[in-house]
């Protein structure tokens, strides 16, 4: 049927574009302020001057920061959790994820409650740290890693997709040919899960490089700190090494240091836009 | 379309079950499959509700969690200890205020705004605006905590500048116990609201396209086909969502809390998670008291199962919508 635009519709249109374009701009304001004044003299910062616009462009707050040798530990220990988390994340939610999938399964039963009960009950802070100081994880790269890596969740998200979207006469046609287990795992459904491996990596990215609780509560060796760590001093606590400089100087880099340690996510999410938009779709509506 | 089968394929096929091993017909891959999952799942998730019993005793690291003895009132002394504490209705309550708000909000505020992108045309534009709420989804609470400690900094934060413009005096704002809520509301739906919007436009999507149809020729113009059609269509969901979101009534996220916590805003930013951490892990050189924490902590998991319940049971009743 086709549907005919009256005056009545072209204006309420027109209302729609306009107070979408508001909204969006009023949530890009601040992350436009704070890459403005990443750019900008320190002097100016301070003064109050900065808006959507670098004052006075400079590229100093940026040659400051990557002298900086607290921030480069923190991210380069926040890239190797990142890798190792999300190998050993996706790897395990994937594995556990398609026995689930696959009705013919004899402990599937058993395996989705065992599961499914830790969604409702939890040990809590001080049990789980009395977990990994008696596993002898306390200060090591693993308690940073492992708490909350596998997720419940994100299996039920797997498993779902997987049911919905891999027929099931393609994985019979295939043991038909006498493909075993494994074999139809790893060539046929794995293949056809690219789009929910790509969104569970994106999420084990965001997560990791993003983490800050574990380390505040299972790490007390600085060396060993993630990013966000490493930020929280310098943003949030002020007890800063870069104090070493002048007060205006370290207000300035404080807008550097959110541009460095964010910029990385913000480049590769569009990235993964429809993705991600699917993935989070199968989580609502069946989680 | 018929298919032939050359004899070796034929052959193939009627040898295939017998050359089957027995580990394949019992299916012992896919069990394979889950152990590493299980394992961690048994490690991490049931192993600490183990260590839930330090709840009931008066833990220390020597004699660790069998051997420490149980305290007294039967082994509640914890919980009585916490529930007649001279700060457990303002924990309670500073909890509750700041998970009913973000709760309202965070639910509301995205349908409103599915409702509203979903009925702009262009599609190119619809993914820009999408696109653009996303972002603030994938910076870290760590960077919004800074962002917001920067931004009603002294005289040159730009909300200083902004509400300065509008005649309101933002300095310090962070401080200030009384818009310790709005700040933490605000800034989630700043993180959130795009994000939290991708399954109702999933939903909105879906939506039978004859029954717009249908509306139209009823003579309902937009408004009406948006109350009518499209919210009917997602309010399900919301329900559910809704749900979910009360059964955590009484777990604030720690991190914003705990990142946002100054000594002056604290008569309303201690909420029940931040408590425990101080309990757990006191400054200055306290005497950590785990057991106290542990108990703090038993109490809060069973009324959020107790609410969860509760609310489910509601859903049920009123919308025939339920979790189970």
């Amino acid at each position: 049927m086709n549907r005919k635009s009256t005056g009545s519709d072209r204006v309420f249109d027109i209302f729609i574009i306009v107070i979408m374009g508001i909204i969006a701009l009023g949530f890009l304001l601040p992350l436009i302020n704070v890459l403005a004044s990443s750019f900008s003299s320190a002097d100016a910062v301070v003064a109050g001057d900065v808006g959507l616009f670098p004052v006075d462009f400079t590229l100093e707050g940026y040659k400051m920061i990557f002298k900086e040798s607290k921030i480069w530990s923190g991210f380069k220990n926040s890239l190797l959790y990142t890798v190792i988390g999300t190998l050993i994340q996706v790897t395990c939610q994937m594995l556990c994820a398609y026995p689930l999938s696959r009705r013919d399964f004899k402990g599937r039963k058993f395996v989705n409650l065992f599961l499914v009960l830790t969604m409702f009950i939890s040990g809590g802070m001080i049990p789980t740290y009395i977990l990994i100081t008696s596993l002898k994880l306390y200060n090591t790269i693993w308690a940073i890693i492992l708490p909350g890596c596998i997720s419940v969740f994100n299996i039920i998200v797997i498993r779902t997709y997987m049911q919905s979207s891999i027929p099931m006469e393609l994985q019979e046609a295939a043991m038909i040919d006498g493909c075993g287990d494994v074999k139809i795992f790893t060539r046929i459904v794995l293949p056809l899960c690219r789009p929910i491996i790509a969104v569970m990596i994106l999420y084990a990215v965001v997560g990791y490089w993003n983490s800050y609780f574990n380390a505040l509560m299972f790490v007390q060796d600085t060396s060993l700190y993630p990013l966000q760590n490493v930020l929280n001093s310098i943003l949030v606590s002020n007890e800063s090494s870069l104090g070493g400089y002048d007060v205006n100087l370290s207000e300035q880099l404080k807008y550097v240091t959110i541009v460095v340690s964010s910029l990385p996510l913000l480049v590769i999410y569009p990235f993964f836009q429809k993705y991600f938009e699917k993935g989070v779709t199968i989580g609502g509506v069946k989680g | 379309m018929e298919v032939k089968l050359t004899r070796e394929e034929i052959a193939h096929l009627s040898t295939t079950p017998s050359k089957r091993k027995w580990y394949s017909k019992i299916g012992l891959a896919l069990f394979v499959m889950t152990i590493p999952t299980v394992l961690y799942i048994f490690i991490f998730h049931y192993l600490p509700l183990g260590g839930l019993v330090i709840a009931f005793k008066d833990y220390t690291a020597f004699k660790g969690i069998f051997g420490s003895p149980w305290t007294s009132m039967g082994g509640f002394k914890h919980f009585y200890t916490f529930i007649t504490s001279p700060n457990f209705w303002t924990i309670i309550k500073n909890t509750l205020v700041l998970s009913i708000a973000s709760i309202v909000f965070n639910s509301l505020c995205p349908i409103i705004f599915a409702l509203l992108l979903n009925e702009v045309k262009a599609k190119k534009y619809k993914r820009l605006v999408q696109t653009i709420m996303y972002a603030p989804y994938f910076i870290s609470v760590t960077v919004l905590v800074g962002m917001l400690f920067t931004f009603f900094n002294g005289d040159s934060g730009i909300f200083v500048r902004i509400f300065d413009f509008f005649g309101f005096d933002a300095r310090n704002l962070m401080e200030n116990p009384d818009y310790f809520c709005m700040i933490y509301v605000v800034s989630g739906l700043w993180q959130g609201l795009g994000w939290w919007s991708i399954v109702y436009m999933g939903t909105l999507a879906n939506v039978d396209p004859n029954l717009h149809d249908a509306a139209i020729i009823d003579g309902a113009g937009r408004w009406r086909r948006i109350l009518y059609v499209n919210l009917p269509a997602i309010i399900p969901l919301a329900i559910i969502m809704f749900i979910m979101s009360i059964g955590n009534i009484l777990s604030v996220g720690f991190e914003k809390v705990y990142l946002m916590q100054l000594a002056t805003n604290l008569s309303s930013s201690e909420i029940i998670a931040t408590y425990v951490y101080r309990v757990s892990f006191p400054q200055f050189g306290g005497i950590p008291q785990f057991s106290y924490a542990t108990a703090i902590g038993l109490f809060n998991s069973l009324v959020n199962i107790i609410i969860l319940c509760g609310a489910n049971f509601v859903s049920k009743k009123v919308s025939d919508n339920s979790l189970w």
